[in-house]
């Protein structure tokens, strides 16, 4: 056996690299230059932000190659990261016009999301904070979302506390935030099924193509929203109590479905524009009445909303409808930050650094759960 | 210097100077961690080996054969490092590594989880001192390695070795050395993504 073990040089105690530092803050803390890494499902996103400003927003989607399996692949996703990781890096620096060198901070997102997935970002974070030096803000991707709001361009500053209600394929969740920095408070999160999820499930079923929501958006044109009465999950009596600002998701898919196959059996002509409609009305009203309770309960009247699924036009049209009739202030980046991305990343290091926030150690992990109150890992 | 990074079973990360002396080398055979451990390790080997990021000369990232989830993190850190750094990426085949010093033919094989194996076989080195793979890396139940490997009574089995990413620094070393080529870019996982793609939705009722 000739494999040798490494016999290692000696290693003088008072060692320091002289790069390679990245446990301060960075020297600029009023307007910080920071690029954000974002892979937690199937958008390998690349942001860079100084300050409040947006300069690059890149992202790579492996949505296509989902498309024939009907739903997000982790394995697949984790994959495509990892190959578009550096192209996407490249892309943002030219499209920012920025050098590494002048880059102040790396931000990347360590959860919640595909465990998978996250690690890709992570690793290639952590390399990346030790090549050049820069310190490193592990943040989460949930507040992210709400992060992503400062990068607005229209001058006007989002104003706290607010209700958050982030909708995709990956999460349901409804937030209290009072801080963007500091306090983050989980009110509600799906119980199964995200509602992203159950538009591809419906979709699906309804013989459409992935990804759901816009399939649906689609063929729900001329469609009658109240032909159908199906479920709204978790809104019963019964369940307020526990469940008052949580969302179930799974019930109404399988309702769906159910109602479907009666149809097809007795063989009637039934309307796929009602059922989609139909659908959709569940959702976005269930979706609506628990954001709106959280507003009205909690004295917060401001709904800030992101994620993916308000691309969906139900969802703001109805969000704008019935804010208005509450009385509460409603906002919605744009829709390219909406979507997961590394700008809005970048932007909540950003946040971290002009609070004066340490940058976070090396040894974070891809935390798949990570808790919204972790708002800095 | 080169800075060599892999993850294919645990986590390895090293730093070898061109006289082939291991400066510093920071292993841990947690398959679970490699995310965690891997930004440490690298600043530990910096730190260690009083190294700053101008001293290396490249970055050499371990391709595989290894389980997916684990191996990538080690490239992805490889690529990002090198393209942080602005040293070219130095990709080598996990397995040459293991094999590296051998002078008999040899299988090496390792840990693919599943009750499945990597494997690769060698006939020992060439007079460079590199590692002649004769087939390989593929991938075999661990049950039927034997009737897997053409010609397995040729060779030699070896016991599935802790990776050191020294070794991988080495190869590396040496392929630069005698101008031969590096690995593909591509990871090696040998297998495809688990995914069956269903028949389309199934009736909920009966
Ligand atoms: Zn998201």
């Amino acid at each position: 056996m000739s494999n040798p073990a490494p016999n290692l040089a000696p290693n003088p105690a008072s060692a320091v690299a002289r790069s390679a530092l990245s446990g301060q803050l960075p020297a600029n803390t009023t307007n910080p230059l920071v690029l954000g890494i974002e892979t937690s499902c199937d958008e390998t996103g690349i942001g860079i932000v100084r300050g409040n400003q947006l300069l690059a927003n890149v992202i790579s989607s492996s949505m296509d190659e989902h498309a024939r399996y009907g739903g997000v692949v982790p394995e697949v996703a984790a994959r495509a990261h990892l190959e578009a990781m550096q192209p996407a890096l490249e892309q943002a620096l030219a499209e920012a016009g920025v050098e590494l060198s002048e880059l102040d901070a790396i931000a990347v997102t360590s959860g919640p999301g595909l465990a998978g997935a996250l690690m890709v970002g992570v690793a290639a974070a952590k390399a990346l904070s030790v090549a050049t030096g820069k310190p490193l803000y592990a943040v989460n991707h949930l507040v992210g979302h709400v992060g992503a709001d400062v990068l607005r361009d229209d001058g006007t500053e989002i104003e706290l506390p607010t209700i958050a209600l982030l909708v995709s394929g990956g999460h349901t969740s409804l937030l209290l935030v009072r801080d963007l920095v500091s306090d983050v408070e989980l009110l509600g999160e799906t119980i199964d099924d995200a509602a992203g999820e159950a538009f591809d499930k419906v979709a699906r079923l309804l013989g459409l193509p992935y990804p759901g929501g816009p399939q649906i958006d689609r063929v729900a044109i001329g469609g009658n929203p109240k032909a159908i009465r199906f479920p709204r999950g978790l809104t019963h009596a019964k369940d307020v109590d526990r469940h008052r600002y949580d969302f179930s998701f799974s019930g109404l898919k399988t309702s769906v479905a159910r109602w479907v196959e009666r149809e097809q059996d007795a063989g009637t002509d039934f309307s796929i524009a009602d059922v989609a409609a139909s659908f959709r009305e569940a959702v976005v009203d269930v979706l609506l009445t628990k954001a709106v309770a959280a507003c009205v309960d909690r004295g917060v009247p401001r709904l800030l909303l992101g994620g993916g699924v308000v691309a969906n036009a139900r969802v703001r049209e109805l969000a704008a409808e019935r804010c208005a009739e509450a009385g509460i202030e409603l906002r919605i980046p744009p829709l390219s930050l909406c979507t997961d991305n590394g700008a809005m990343i970048a932007a909540l290091g950003a946040q971290l650094i002009m609070a004066r926030k340490e940058p976070s150690t090396l040894g974070f992990s891809a935390d798949s759960t990570l808790p919204v109150t972790r708002i800095q890992a | 210097m080169l800075l060599a990074i892999d993850t294919s079973a645990g986590t390895s990360v090293a730093i070898v100077d061109a006289q082939g002396v291991v400066r510093a080398e920071h292993n841990s055979s947690d398959t679970r961690k490699h995310a965690e451990v891997v930004g440490d390790f690298i600043r530990g080997c910096l730190t260690d080996a009083e190294c700053a990021v101008t001293d290396l000369t490249g970055v050499v990232a371990g391709m595989g054969p290894g389980p997916f989830t684990g191996l990538r993190v080690g490239i992805v850190a490889a690529r990002a490092f090198a393209f942080g750094a602005g040293l070219p990426l130095l990709p080598v085949v996990t397995h040459d590594a293991l094999a590296l010093g051998e002078t008999e033919p040899i299988v090496v094989a390792t840990d693919a989880r599943r009750k499945e194996l990597y494997w690769s076989t060698y006939e020992g080195s060439d007079a460079a001192g590199l590692p002649v793979r004769v087939a390989g890396p593929a991938l075999a139940p661990a049950a039927e390695l034997a009737a897997s490997v053409p010609n397995f009574e040729h060779f030699h089995l070896r016991d599935s070795q802790p990776v050191h990413a020294s070794n991988l620094a080495r190869l590396a070393f040496l392929l630069r050395e005698h101008h031969r080529p590096f690995a593909g870019e591509e990871a090696l996982y040998l297998r495809s993504p688990d995914v069956t793609l269903s028949a389309g939705p199934k009736r909920v009722t009966a």
